[in-house]
């Protein structure tokens, strides 16, 4: 992406932003979470940007690390320009909620599952928000930090206890 | 004459026995040169296994050389590669739609203990799961400890009666 454009969006956007970062394989862009739909339109439809694909949506946890718990991360790019743009969300935890994105861009639909299965993050307003890796008897979200790193939940009765090494 | 007729038991009771450790010998034989096989396969040891079952390996030279995608039609489970706790009821109803006798190697590490996955996801070993006759090391396995693996199990269907297969016990007693 190139200086002007990324101005340009800058001031555009000006009382959304909350920090810009130009990092080394691209743009990163915090902004409010008002703002994310405006935004992502605004990506896909301004005719210097044209934002064609959302390549990724995942979250991080910073546990004990940051007041806003939780940081939702869209990655877009496009075909036209060849350029990338980084977009994140800080989220609280008791409040731990983010408009879809699926009515923009349908391909997010997957990730946005994915995202919920594996960090518990509503999407608001999704077509269809099911866990899409795990199973539905599954209780909590593995990739937080506080889900115990070896708690496993099966589905069958088991021979023997997992943590034993003896064979039955 | 009293004589004569004991001697007469004795001797068709021996055979019986004898025929009956033929039959046993001649089934084990048999058994163990037509391993139907099934392979569950599921992640990066499988391409291990394409490479044992291809021709520099060649694993048809011990008789197991068929793999069948029906479980109803093959007596020998190979669980290749990681479980997880998704796929485990899966894994347990293949099992038991397997007709006896039956036999089940587990391939590699993952599928032995779970391997390096010690996480929410990952079974660890199959042995929770299923009953598991022979297990095979390594990440993934090299294709001679699986020939290895393959003789081990021919040797143990040897060594069994045939009745003693029929009147196993279930999986949760
Ligand atoms: S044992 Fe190694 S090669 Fe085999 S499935 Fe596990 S990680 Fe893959």
């Amino acid at each position: 992406m190139n200086r002007e454009l990324i101005l340009k969006i800058k001031e555009d956007f000006a009382n959304d932003i909350i920090s810009f970062v130009e990092d080394r394989d691209m743009p990163v862009f915090v902004i409010r979470r008002e703002a994310l739909l405006r935004f992502v339109t605004f990506l896909k439809e301004c005719a210097e940007v044209k934002m064609e694909q959302v390549t990724d949506i995942t979250a991080v946890d910073w546990f004990k690390k940051r007041e806003e718990r939780f940081e939702v991360v869209y990655h877009f790019y496009s075909y036209t320009f060849n350029h990338r743009l980084r977009l994140k969300v800080n989220l609280f935890e008791n409040d731990a909620k983010v408009p879809t994105i699926t009515e923009i861009f349908s391909g997010a639909n997957w990730f946005e599952r994915e995202c919920y299965d594996m960090y518990g993050i509503i999407f608001l307003n999704h077509p269809d928000l099911r866990r899409i890796l795990l199973y539905p008897e599954f209780v909590g979200h593995p990739l937080r930090k506080d889900y115990p790193i070896d708690k496993r939940q099966p589905l069958v009765k088991l021979r023997r206890p997992e943590e034993s090494r003896e064979r039955p | 004459m009293g004589d004569e007729e004991l001697l007469k038991g004795a001797v068709i009771t021996s055979r019986l026995d004898e025929s009956i450790k033929f039959f046993d010998k001649l089934l084990n034989w048999a058994r163990k040169y037509s391993l139907f096989q099934y392979p569950f396969a599921t992640a990066c040891c499988a391409m291990e296994y394409m490479t044992t079952m291809g021709p520099r390996y060649d694993l048809g030279r011990f008789g197991a050389e068929v793999p069948r995608f029906s479980p109803r039609q093959s007596d020998l489970l190979w669980v290749v590669g990681t479980v997880s706790h998704k796929l485990a009821p899966v894994l347990l109803r293949v099992y038991e739609q397997m007709c006896e006798p039956k036999w089940v190697i587990s391939y590699g590490v993952c599928a032995s203990s779970g391997g390096f996955y010690n996480n929410y996801a990952t079974v660890q070993g199959i042995d929770c799961i299923i009953p598991v006759d022979i297990y095979i090391p390594g990440c993934p396995p090299r294709p001679e400890q699986v020939l290895d693996a393959l003789m081990l199990l021919q040797k143990k269907i040897d060594c069994e009666k045939a009745d003693w297969r029929f009147s196993r016990k279930k999986r949760d007693e």
